[in-house]
């Protein structure tokens, strides 16, 4: 690959600068091991395990009744989720950059509070302010609307994250310029900030949707593992309870192949996004898209 | 349309930006504000197109006080340092921006982007992402894109700071071509004198929030009110009281009665023109532009004493400059002041 980088001088200037040699190597060497303990070998493990019992038994464990409703339930709830963070997590990082209000600060730090909180402790929250004793009354624990707002609740900083560092970059002469030429708030709003915003958006959102699909900790003691409640990562851990593992695995591998196709969007997402830039969308400032990052520091090596 | 602007004056914070600033520019008018960084000339122009409020003061436009009228009803072009090109629309999309919200119908909006660009020397690239284009393409997409909506006036932010000194050079003689031939008046910031003068039939010379003087390039030149645009506006040289411009400083071989003693230093050819650094008796430094033929005429050398006499200084503090020859400061005599002084021969 150097060889034929050094044969021809007019590749493209954006291209990285390796280092040859040992440094390189024991690098890409280290990530592709660590990617296999970490990643690769359990997803091997889990498919190898989804299908022991033969690809009809695979089969009839996802189309059971049971587990079509389960994932149609963490369908619907998840993209109704992403619906809401989408205005509010956008709204949130419109506060939160262009807005001055005491304590500022504080909310910014806290809006990071249920990536670092343990999803049990978030669902004990959750049923304090919304349970039986709710200080507003409203009781919605074990009830579908439960389903929604432990995943709002979980969700809400990837939204706010993506979209935030793109507001603070953006250019606030842009803005200036269309007012200049006529275009009130909402125009500006419409033409200038919100295409300027969507690409980060739309990751933020697929990033959610991941998330949101296999959401287990703070649904189970909030939504309960009822009839009508369970989505399908409560059915698998049911459904290993009972002894069933390759019916586990099977539905593991169904939101295992939802989420893959979230990460594919993102990626078209950011093709779109730059397709009038030379840069990509700076993904990696995002600090939960470690995946990002940790490829940007591998071509840095 | 001309524009006035009366007693303007704006704080952030506790600096003020702008301390009761009056400018009058006329109707057609190719008017540039310079000055210093930080001395409030962008401030002075976000203000005229809205984008600034005053705290007090007033602006008008062809008479009429917009002071309180927003942004978008002042029908003001504004073209931005860095360019401010709406990177997720093509040059097309950016020009005709202005023409779309005021809901000009397709083919109209073609016809007059297709004209724009061909006024900005940007024919045939319409479908390119502003990232496409150089610097110098930016900045002309972005005046095309003021021009479209046929503004009442056009206000430019230091357009050309952000570009090389070629390409500078090249759309300053365009912009003033463009202003002759559109004839709507132009006000535009610089902090560079030379580009101001080129351009800009009337100049407003800016400092700490103030205008110092405004005029045309010939008046600042000749007759500045005060030290700040004499130096500002060109080289100068201080000699006690008195401020000599490089050029008004002769040098002879032979001493009189209105020549100084001085020491040559050194020597820089640049190009045609010779600059002689000098020191005098006092520690005084000057120096001293001469052309390449005087230089020879003098045979000077670096380390020679030669004799040098200020031939037009200007003293701006009233007080009559000392006329002991010898001493630190130049024969000469002031009667106010900005009293023009010529030197006793
Ligand atoms: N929005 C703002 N907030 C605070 N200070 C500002 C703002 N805009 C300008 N200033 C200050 O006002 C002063 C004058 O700025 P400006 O008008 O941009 O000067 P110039 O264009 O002459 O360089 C600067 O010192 C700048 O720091």
């Amino acid at each position: 690959m150097e060889a034929h980088a050094a044969q021809s001088p007019a590749a493209p200037r954006s291209r990285p600068l390796r280092l040859p040699g040992v440094g390189a190597g024991l690098g890409r060497g280290v990530v592709v091991l660590w990617l296999s303990v970490i990643v690769l070998l359990p997803l091997a493990a889990l498919l190898d395990k989804s299908l022991s019992e033969g690809l009809g038994h695979f089969w009839s464990q996802v189309t059971s009744p049971q587990a079509i409703q389960s994932l149609k339930l963490i369908l619907v709830c998840s993209l109704i989720v992403v619906a809401i963070n989408a205005v509010f997590g956008t709204i949130v990082a419109w506060l939160l950059v262009r807005d001055n209000f005491p304590g500022k600060s504080i909310v910014n730090a806290i809006i990071d509070l249920p990536f670092a909180l343990p999803t049990i402790v978030a669902s004990l929250i959750l049923i304090e302010l919304w349970g039986k004793n709710s200080p507003v009354g409203v009781d919605i624990a074990l009830t579908r609307a439960a389903i929604v707002v432990a995943l709002c609740f979980v969700t809400l900083p990837f939204v706010v994250r993506a979209v935030q560092p793109l507001l603070i970059e953006m250019d606030r002469d842009m803005e200036e310029a269309a007012a200049s030429l006529g275009a009130g708030g909402f125009t500006i709003f419409r033409r200038i900030i919100f295409p300027n915003l969507l690409p980060g958006l739309a990751a933020g959102v697929a990033l959610a949707f991941a998330r949101a699909l296999g959401e287990y900790g703070s649904v189970l003691l909030f939504a309960g593992g009822k009839k009508d409640t369970t989505v399908a990562s409560i059915l698998i851990g049911q459904q290993i309870e009972q002894g069933n593992e390759s019916g586990a695995a099977a539905i593991s591998i169904v939101l295992l192949a939802m989420a893959l196709a979230c990460l594919l969007v993102i990626t078209l997402i950011q093709r779109w996004g730059s397709r009038h830039e030379r840069s990509q969308v700076n993904l990696a400032a995002n600090p939960v898209i470690t995946g990002a990052a940790e490829e940007k520091d591998d071509q840095r090596e | 349309m001309g524009i006035s602007v009366e007693g303007a004056n704006k704080c952030f914070g506790d600096f003020q930006a702008l301390d009761d600033v009056s400018i009058e520019v006329p109707d057609g008018s190719l008017t540039a504000l310079l000055g210093p960084s930080g001395s409030g000339k962008s401030t002075l122009l976000r203000a005229i197109a809205g984008l600034e409020t005053l705290d007090a003061g007033r602006v008008l436009i062809d008479g009429e006080d917009v002071s309180r009228t927003p942004t978008q009803k002042r029908e003001v072009g504004f073209v931005f340092q860095h360019y401010a090109a709406f990177k997720h629309m093509t040059v097309y999309e950016n020009v005709g921006f202005g023409l779309k919200i005021r809901k000009w119908k397709k083919d109209k909006i073609r016809a007059r982007v297709d004209e724009l660009l061909n006024l900005v020397q940007l024919p045939g690239l319409a479908d390119r992402y502003p990232s496409q284009l150089s610097g110098g393409q930016r900045q002309r997409m972005a005046l095309a894109r003021a021009l479209a909506v046929q503004p009442q006036v056009l206000l430019l932010d230091e357009p050309f700071g952000a570009l090389d000194a070629k390409v500078r050079k090249d759309l300053r003689t365009w912009l003033r071509n463009l202003h002759e031939e559109m004839n709507v008046t132009t006000i535009f910031v610089t902090h560079d004198q030379e580009e101001a003068m080129d351009v800009a039939g009337q100049l407003v010379v800016m400092n700490q929030g103030r205008v110092e003087q405004s005029g045309s390039a010939d008046d600042l030149y000749e007759k500045p009110a005060n030290e700040f645009v004499m130096s500002f506006v060109g080289e100068v040289n201080r000699l006690g009281d008195n401020f000599v411009r490089p050029h008004d400083i002769e040098i002879v071989r032979d001493r009189d009665d209105s020549t100084e003693e001085a020491m040559v230093q050194r020597i820089v050819a640049l190009g045609f023109e010779i600059r002689v650094e000098l020191v005098l008796g006092d520690g005084t430094e000057v120096w001293a532009q001469l052309t390449r033929g005087e230089l020879q005429r003098l045979e000077l050398q670096e380390g020679q004493i030669a004799y040098l006499r200020p031939v037009q200084a200007k003293s701006f503090n009233g007080a009559p400059p000392s006329d002991t020859s010898g001493a630190s400061t130049p024969q000469g005599s002031a009667d106010g002041g900005d009293a023009e002084v010529s030197a006793a021969v």
